[in-house]
C-alpha cells in the first residue's frame, strides 16, 4: 500500500477511536484523558492489538505510518493545552489570586511537590527524576476539576473560588518548574538549569507587566474581525513562540503559556473559543501517543508504587484544600469538598512526564508510572470530590454534636 | 434596599459570581460563565457553603425571570402613586407567545381607544421600557403594564389573549 494511504487509514482509525472513547467517557461523566491514555496503551507497542515485526526483529507499533505525523502533532497538543491554559486567566486574575492565595499555594507545593520528589529518589531516578516526579504529583487537574464542580453544581459554592485560586497559583508555578525541568532532564548543570529559570522568570514578570500595562494593545492587535484569519494568526504566532522558546532553552510549552498570558480581555476570548476543537484534537493525539509509548508489560511492576503515591499525595491535597479553605472561613464540609476535588491530576502531569521522557534522559519507568499515577487519580479524585459531599457533611454534623455534648456538660457542672 | 449586600467574586477561568445576603438567611445570586451561560444559585440551608440548586438558564429565561421578579415592585410604585384615585387599577401582563399582536406594534392594539386601558411601561430582557409610543414593537414574553379601571383591565387581557 502507498505511504500515504496507509498513513490516512491509520490516522483515521486512531481519530475515530479517540470519537469512541470519548464519547464513553462523556457517557459515563467522566473527563476523556485517562481513555485517551488507555486507548494509546491498547494500539501502542506490546498492546492488545498485534503489532508488527520488522526486519531487524523488534517489535513496532501497529500504526507505523503516521509515527512522524503524531509525533508533530503531539508536540502541537502541548502547545496548544498550555496556550489555552495561559487563556484561561487575564494577567489581572492572576495578580490578584496571587495576592489573596500565596499561602495556600506555597503549603500546596510544600505538601505535594514533596512526597512525589522523595518517591522519585527512593525509585533510583535521581536528582532529576525527583523533580520529573515532584512535578507530576504537585500539579492538579484544572480542566478536569472545572468540568467536575460544573457537573456537581458546585461553581457557586462559597469555597470555589479557594479552589481555583490555588489552580491559579499552580499555574503560576508551571511557568517557573517547566524551564528549570526541562534544563535539567536536557543534562545542563542545576547552574544552567537556574539560569533558564532566571530567563524565565524576568520573561514572565516582563509579560505579566506589558500584559497588565498594555493588555487591549496587544488584543488589538491579534484581534481580527474573521475567524478564519484570527486562527491562523494566533496558531501561527503561538507556533512561533513556542519555537522560538524552545530554541532558547526555555521550553516551547511555556512559550505558547506565556503568550496565553499576554492575551486577554476580547481576544482571548475569540482565541479559547477558536482554539478550544484543534488543542481538543491535537491534545488528544498527545494524549494517545503518550500511552501508545509506554508497553503495557512495563505497568504492573510499577502499578503498587503509584498506587501507594497516589494514596498519599490524594491524602497530601486533602489536607491541603482542607487548610486553605478553613484559611478562608469556609465550614467543616466545604473544606473537604476542596480538598477531594484538588486530588484529581490529569492533562499537566501528562505534560510534564511527556517533556521530560521526550529528552530521552529519563528511565522508560517514568512514562509507565506517570500513566498508571494519573489513571488512578483521573478516576478516583472525581469519585472522591462526588462523595467528599455526604462525607464532609457527616463531619459536620459530628463535630456540632461534640460541640453540643460538651457544652451541656459544662452548663451541667 | 440599601441595606442588601450584593456581592461580587472573580472566579479565575469560570467567570464571576454575582449574590445576594437575603432576609431569608441564604444566599442567592447568579453565576455568570465566560461563555455567557448563567446559573442561578441558591445556597442550601444546612451548609450556606454549599448550593442546594444551580440551574442553568439560557438568556431569554434569565431575562424572562428578571422580569417577573421586577415587576411587583414596578406595579407597587405605581399603585402607591395612584392610591388617592379610587377606580384606577395597575396590573402586569404577560404577553403570551401566541398573542396575535407579537411582534406587532403596540399601536395597532388600539388598547386605549378599545378598553380605555393605557399601557404605562413594557419591561423586557429586565430592561424597563417606561411609556412606549404606539411604534414600540412588543414581542412574545413581554411584561405589559396596564392602568385603568378595573373594567378596562380585564378586557385589555383579552384583547392581548393574556
Amino acid at each position: 500500500m502507498h505511504g500515504t494511504t496507509l498513513a490516512l487509514i491509520e490516522l483515521g482509525a486512531v481519530l475515530l477511536l479517540l470519537g469512541i472513547l470519548g464519547r464513553v467517557a462523556a457517557r459515563i461523566g467522566m473527563s476523556p484523558v485517562p481513555l485517551y491514555l488507555l486507548g494509546g496503551l491498547m494500539i501502542g507497542v506490546g498492546g492488545l492489538v498485534v503489532s508488527g515485526v520488522d526486519a531487524s526483529g523488534d517489535l513496532h507499533s501497529p500504526v507505523g505510518a503516521i509515527d512522524e505525523f503524531s509525533t508533530l502533532a503531539a508536540e502541537i497538543g502541548v502547545v496548544l493545552l498550555l496556550l489555552t491554559l495561559g487563556l484561561e486567566y487575564s494577567a489581572r486574575e492572576l495578580m490578584t489570586g496571587l495576592r489573596g492565595s500565596w499561602r495556600a499555594g506555597l503549603l500546596d507545593v510544600a505538601l505535594n511537590f514533596t512526597p512525589g520528589a522523595v518517591a522519585g529518589w527512593l525509585l533510583g531516578w535521581g536528582a532529576v527524576g525527583a523533580v520529573v516526579l515532584g512535578g507530576i504529583t504537585y500539579i492538579s487537574s484544572s480542566g478536569i476539576i472545572a468540568k467536575v464542580l460544573n457537573d456537581l453544581g458546585r461553581v457557586g459554592n462559597r469555597e470555589t473560588p479557594v479552589m481555583l485560586s490555588v489552580l491559579v497559583f499552580e499555574d503560576l508555578a508551571m511557568a517557573v518548574y517547566l524551564p528549570l525541568m526541562t534544563a535539567l532532564v536536557a543534562g545542563s548543570a542545576i547552574l544552567a538549569g537556574l539560569q533558564a529559570v532566571g530567563i524565565a522568570l524576568v520573561v514572565v514578570t516582563a509579560v505579566l507587566f506589558t500584559a497588565l500595562r498594555f493588555g487591549p494593545q496587544i488584543s488589538r492587535l491579534v484581534h481580527s474581525p474573521d475567524q478564519e484569519t484570527f486562527l491562523l494568526k494566533v496558531l501561527g504566532l503561538a507556533l512561533l513562540v513556542a519555537g522560538v522558546a524552545g530554541a532558547l532553552q526555555v521550553s516551547a510549552g511555556v512559550g505558547a503559556f506565556l503568550l496565553g498570558i499576554a492575551v486577554s480581555g476580547a481576544a482571548a476570548k475569540q482565541a479559547r473559543s477558536v482554539l478550544e476543537p484543534l488543542r481538543d484534537m491535537f491534545a488528544a493525539l498527545f494524549f494517545v501517543l503518550f500511552g501508545m509509548n509506554v508497553d503495557p508489560r512495563t505497568l504492573p511492576p510499577v502499578l503498587l508504587g503509584a498506587l501507594a503515591l497516589a494514596v498519599v499525595t490524594a491524602a497530601t491535597k486533602l489536607l491541603t484544600g482542607y487548610l486553605a479553605a478553613r484559611a478562608a472561613g469556609i465550614g467543616v464540609a466545604g473544606r473537604w469538598r476542596t480538598g477531594a476535588a484538588l486530588t484529581i491530576r490529569g492533562e499537566f502531569s501528562i505534560v510534564i512526564a511527556g517533556l521530560a521522557v521526550a529528552s530521552g534522559s529519563m528511565p522508560p519507568e517514568v512514562s509507565a508510572f506517570a500513566t498508571a499515577y494519573v489513571l488512578i487519580l483521573a478516576v478516583a479524585g472525581p469519585v472522591l470530590t462526588r462523595s467528599a459531599d455526604g462525607f464532609g457533611r457527616r463531619r459536620a454534623a459530628l463535630a456540632r454534636e461534640r460541640a453540643d455534648r460538651r457544652a451541656r456538660e459544662a452548663g451541667l457542672v | 434596599m440599601c441595606r442588601m449586600s450584593l456581592n461580587e467574586t472573580p472566579l479565575p477561568g469560570i467567570g464571576v459570581r454575582r449574590e445576594l445576603d437575603i432576609a431569608a438567611g441564604r444566599r442567592i445570586g447568579v453565576v455568570t460563565h465566560r461563555d455567557g451561560q448563567t446559573d442561578l444559585i441558591l445556597s442550601d440551608r444546612d451548609d450556606p457553603d454549599a448550593c442546594a440548586a444551580s440551574v442553568p438558564l439560557t438568556l431569554e429565561e434569565a431575562a424572562s425571570l428578571g422580569a417577573l421578579l421586577a415587576g411587583p415592585r414596578l406595579v407597587a410604585q405605581l399603585e402607591d402613586e395612584h392610591a388617592e384615585l379610587p377606580g384606577i387599577t395597575t396590573r402586569q401582563l404577560i404577553l403570551p407567545h401566541e398573542s396575535p399582536y407579537a411582534g406587532e406594534e403596540l399601536g395597532s392594539t388600539r388598547m386605549r381607544t378599545r378598553t380605555g386601558v393605557s399601557i404605562v411601561a413594557v419591561v423586557r430582557a429586565g430592561v424597563t421600557h417606561p411609556s412606549p409610543g404606539p411604534d414600540f414593537l412588543l414581542e412574545g414574553g413581554d411584561l405589559v403594564i396596564v392602568v385603568g379601571t378595573g373594567e378596562g383591565v380585564r378586557q385589555a387581557e383579552k384583547l392581548l389573549a393574556v
